[in-house]
């Protein structure tokens, strides 16, 4: 357990309209971000449907530590810190699977998959020892939100309700995308390193401002009018939802065009079997709302970004080391939209994405620049003057205004200020 | 020496220069003189998180048909694709040139590639074994298709923005 020195003081690292290079480059603060935020607020960590059945595993992170999400035999959702309680061993090494039990390859310790120890190969050299106090680590709170599963280490603390806030109201969106109601993560995960601090990643999610400018190779070959949802003239809004929630609000331009499918690019001629059974199960009229309006843009502080058609899931690894696992979103009973999804994405993020190459390269380079020494603040004055709030009191600004990313520095200094 | 061992000799011979000048393309980023060895249902993949994945399932690194291999070659060209500008230098050794399969105008061939990459990043080193499907045209050969495994592909890699 790192005991970090309190030498940092926060309201001057990060103003209003600034905030001080040192953030992405400091040791210090990194270990201190994994104690304030990583190890004690909820972070996303998967999907439920990635553990469909009983004694499904998947191997996780929160941060850099690595955790066994498993489904027990119950059906109950399990976060297990994959270490074990002997010596210190990895127990689980595969990436998914199905297992009731994780036998340690180290001297055999066998754990139930709710993390309970099980026994231990020569029992009698253990009289006396409490069991009961030998099992695995857990994560201490488990969240479920729309299948979407949370963990926070901290044993108490706002709960995942709480936490989500606004955003809950995103997911509620998300998964009317499907005709059953319901995300599927089944497409596995393309997993693209940075060399960046995880914040410039969180920041660019619902940054407006850089599309036009980092994806022009992209926009100026491919006509897929995601380059004009981010002009000067855009009437999308870009909102602060309070607690590090970010958003582009994406729907006042995909109402004002008022096209059916036309937030995913195409119309609704070319995915009549989606379309079909979205008017079935939702009805002509709220049917037509969602599909005009699409999937969210939205941020989930401090590591889930729900980008219309994929979820990225942010992995701070060290202070210059970042991690962004990403896949396609699936939404059940919509096969022929699935497809697509998935032949989108692959195009467009990971390693070789036609965008995120782009933005992991701005990534790096913002790392490196704020090593320079002059001017040591990053400015995020864009849009100060002219942010207003909107019906529900939430402050929101332009599509390129950095409404967002002060509300991201906002709440993360609040994090960072807390004891 | 026989009638047989010499044509043989002869054609690993053709395809091995066709995957030289293939890597030499991608080393010095003659990115419209690559694209034409293509056949014009050519598909390129680099599969993630294994071997063997479906790629019509499951997220892999590249999944290209003919036309998103143009898209790349498009996007390079704006200038504005600013993770190779400036460009990866480049240099790959392709090595164990085997012929797998002959049938008709196609050949099976697998080969193995080391790239070192040095970027603003760093210098980095990508591992590959290949496996191509070439096809005899009126022109000559040309690729149908080419799988890229990288070895480490179930791990978390940097961006790799070349042509692998
Ligand atoms: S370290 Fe796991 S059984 Fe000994
Ligand atoms: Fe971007």
């Amino acid at each position: 357990m790192t005991t970090a020195i309190s030498a940092h003081d926060w309201s001057n690292l990060i103003q209003t309209d600034r905030v001080h290079g040192s953030l992405y480059t400091d040791e210090q603060v990194f270990q201190q971000e994994l104690e304030k935020i990583w190890y004690r607020t909820w972070v996303y960590v998967g999907h439920v449907s990635e553990v469909p059945n009983a004694n499904d595993f998947a191997l996780k992170s929160i941060g850099p530590q690595s955790v066994i999400m498993t489904r027990d035999r119950d059906g109950q959702i399990n976060l297990l810190l994959n270490r074990c309680p002997h010596r210190g061993n990895q127990v689980c090494l595969e990436h998914r699977g199905n297992r009731g039990s994780f036998t340690c390859p180290y001297h055999g310790w066998t754990f139930a998959n709710n993390g309970n120890l099980r026994g231990f190969p020569f029992a009698a050299g253990y009289e006396g020892a409490d069991r009961s106090q030998l099992g695995m680590s857990k994560v201490a709170r488990v969240g479920i939100y729309q299948g979407f599963v949370f963990g926070s280490m901290a044993e108490e603390g706002s709960s995942l309700e709480e936490h989500l806030g606004a955003a809950r109201a995103a997911l509620d969106a998300l998964v009317m995308t499907s005709p059953e109601g319901e995300v599927e993560i089944t497409a596995g995960f393309l997993q693209h390193k940075a060399k960046s601090n995880w914040k410039f990643l969180v920041e660019n999610e619902t940054d407006g401002y850089h599309p036009q400018f980092v994806h022009a190779s992209i926009f100026d070959v491919a006509s897929s009018g995601i380059g004009d949802l981010y002009s000067a003239d855009s009437t999308a809004v870009a909102r602060d939802m309070g607690d590090g929630h970010t958003e582009i609000d994406l729907r006042p331009e995909f109402r004002r065009i008022g096209k059916p499918m036309g937030w995913f690019g195409t119309t609704e001629e070319r995915v009549p079997e989606y379309v079909a059974k979205m008017r079935a199960a939702y009805g002509e009229e709220k049917a037509n709302q969602i599909m005009i309006d699409g999937t969210p843009h939205i941020m989930i502080f401090p590591n889930l970004f729900i980008a219309e058609i994929q979820i990225f899931v942010i992995q701070a690894v060290a202070v210059d080391e970042t991690v962004q696992h990403v896949t396609a979103l699936q939404f059940k009973g919509a096969p022929d939209l699935n497809r697509r999804l998935r032949q989108q994405t692959m195009g467009s993020v990971g390693p070789a994405g036609f965008l995120l190459a782009d933005d992991s390269e701005m990534y790096e380079r913002t790392q490196r620049g704020v090593n320079t020494r002059s001017p040591e603040w990053n400015y995020l004055g864009r849009g100060l003057a002219r942010e207003r709030r909107d019906a529900d009191g939430f402050l929101i600004g332009d599509a390129t205004d950095e409404v967002t990313t002060r509300g991201i520095w906002a709440h993360y200094r609040s994090l960072m200020e807390a004891q | 020496m026989s009638e047989t061992i010499t044509s043989e000799l002869a054609l690993v011979n053709e395809i091995s220069q066709f995957l030289f000048l293939e890597a030499r393309l991608q080393d010095t980023h003659e990115y419209d003189e690559w694209e034409a060895l293509w056949t014009s249902d050519g598909v390129y993949w680099v599969p993630a998180n294994g071997d063997d994945i479906d790629p019509e399932t499951q997220m892999s690194i590249i999944y290209d048909n003919r036309s998103r291999i143009s898209l790349r070659i498009k996007q390079f060209h704006t200038g504005k694709r600013h993770t190779q500008s400036p460009r990866s230098r480049l240099g790959r050794v392709l090595s164990n040139v085997e012929i797998i399969e002959t049938s008709g105008n196609e050949i099976r061939v697998a080969a193995n590639a080391m790239v070192f990459e040095s970027n603003l990043r760093a210098e980095t080193v990508w591992c590959t074994r290949n496996e191509y499907l070439l096809r005899r045209e009126a022109v000559g050969l040309r690729m149908a298709r080419k799988k890229v495994v990288l070895v480490n592909n179930d791990k978390a890699l940097y961006t790799l923005s070349f042509l692998i």
